[in-house]
């Protein structure tokens, strides 16, 4: 069967749904401890166990939404340095046909 | 000049949609695996930033020597110095657990760049996220150095090379490489808690709860980074084979004409 645009788009729509049933109805856990880092649901449980608890980060950006917005931050500032490099890295063959288009040409 | 434009206008498409897709996926709250602030005792903080500085020095001075030959190392170490922060950011929910944790990144930086260079990475990785991201600590970076930087990476790339050397193909040594990189993370990270909060207490039993206590998120996890490690693997061998093969990644035999 030849996959088309609409074919794509239906597979796509069907798997996000599976996947949207998948994590709502297969999880037995609480609410309250839904989607845990395992930094709470592991380590800080063990150190609470044995006396320790972890101190406030030297800054501390888990106040409110301020999080969030460092994490946007950090994953636009990432995703644009990745992106920089990759075109850096990969995109230099088009550069090269690119070349070879305006000699043949004599551009 | 048409078809320069054109290029620019793909490149520059390529770039937004990569870019958008890491900040919708970036944006999230910290669900770290990596030991917080204050989690560990002075003594053993001191002891595992002494084992990881060496490695993190031996990174730099790898760095400075490929690149003096070599031009495109650079971009490649920058490329992939910002995918293993981006990942080692994201969050993932394991739904067998019920909770969240991420992959490291770690095992395509072992395998592309070797363990020195990838030690070096998520040791530049782990400081931002410790500093401004209230995900791990500065006490505790050292620690976390050893677990992901140094363990995961020498992990990733020994279980690579054993692969390679029984000619296994790319794909499938990328993935057991990301794999184990990824478990030998949790495994030194267990280790190290053990250690660090352990006080009077026998450190085996603890280290064994400590261990089940992670696998249920770690061990899907593991599998899904591994997919990664290949995919990203895979992805530059199609691209830019000749620089897997200067990173002695693969043979030059094995480049397609």
């Amino acid at each position: 069967m030849k996959i088309n645009v609409k074919n794509k788009r239906l597979f796509l729509l069907v798997f996000f749904l599976l996947f949207a049933i998948h994590f709502s109805l297969f999880t037995d856990v609480n609410a309250s401890e839904k989607w845990q880092g395992v930094d709470e649901s592991v380590i800080e449980k063990f150190a609470k166990e044995h006396g320790i608890e972890p101190k406030e980060p030297l800054i501390n950006t888990d106040q409110g939404d301020l999080l969030l917005f460092v994490f946007l931050i950090a994953g636009v500032a990432g995703g644009f340095i990745a992106g920089y490099y990759w075109r850096e890295l990969i995109n230099y063959k088009d550069r090269n046909i690119e070349k070879a288009y305006l000699r043949s040409k004599k551009l | 000049m048409n078809l320069r434009l054109k290029i620019q206008d793909s490149k520059l498409k390529n770039l937004s949609l990569f870019t958008i897709a890491f900040s919708l996926f970036t944006a999230n709250n910290a669900h770290a695996m990596h030991l917080a602030e204050g989690i560990l005792p002075l003594t053993w903080s001191l002891i595992w930033y002494a084992i990881a500085i060496p490695f993190v020095l031996y990174g730099i001075w790898r760095i400075k020597v490929i690149s003096k030959h070599d031009l495109s190392f650079k971009p490649l170490v920058g490329l992939l110095a910002a995918v293993v922060f981006i990942i080692s950011c994201m969050p993932v929910p394991v739904p067998t657990a019920g909770t969240c944790s991420h992959p490291t990144g770690i095992g395509i930086t072992a395998v592309i760049l070797g363990p020195a260079i990838s030690a070096l990475v998520a040791a530049v990785a782990l400081f931002i996220q410790a500093l401004f991201l209230a995900h791990g600590g500065i006490s505790t970076l050292g620690a976390n150095i050893v677990s992901m930087g140094v363990m995961g990476s020498l992990a990733g790339y020994i279980t690579f090379k054993l692969f390679r050397s029984i000619r296994m193909n790319l794909m499938i040594s990328g993935f057991f490489a990301g794999l184990f990189a990824d478990w030998a993370t949790y495994l030194m990270t267990s280790v190290e808690l053990a250690a660090g909060i352990r006080g009077e207490a026998p450190f085996l039993p603890l280290l064994t709860q400590i261990i089940i206590a992670f696998a249920p998120t770690q061990i899907p996890l593991g599998i899904l980074e591994g997919a990664m490690t290949a995919g990203v693997v895979m992805l530059l061998y199609k691209k830019r084979p000749d620089l897997l093969v200067k990173m002695m990644v693969i043979r030059p035999s094995e480049v397609k004409a």
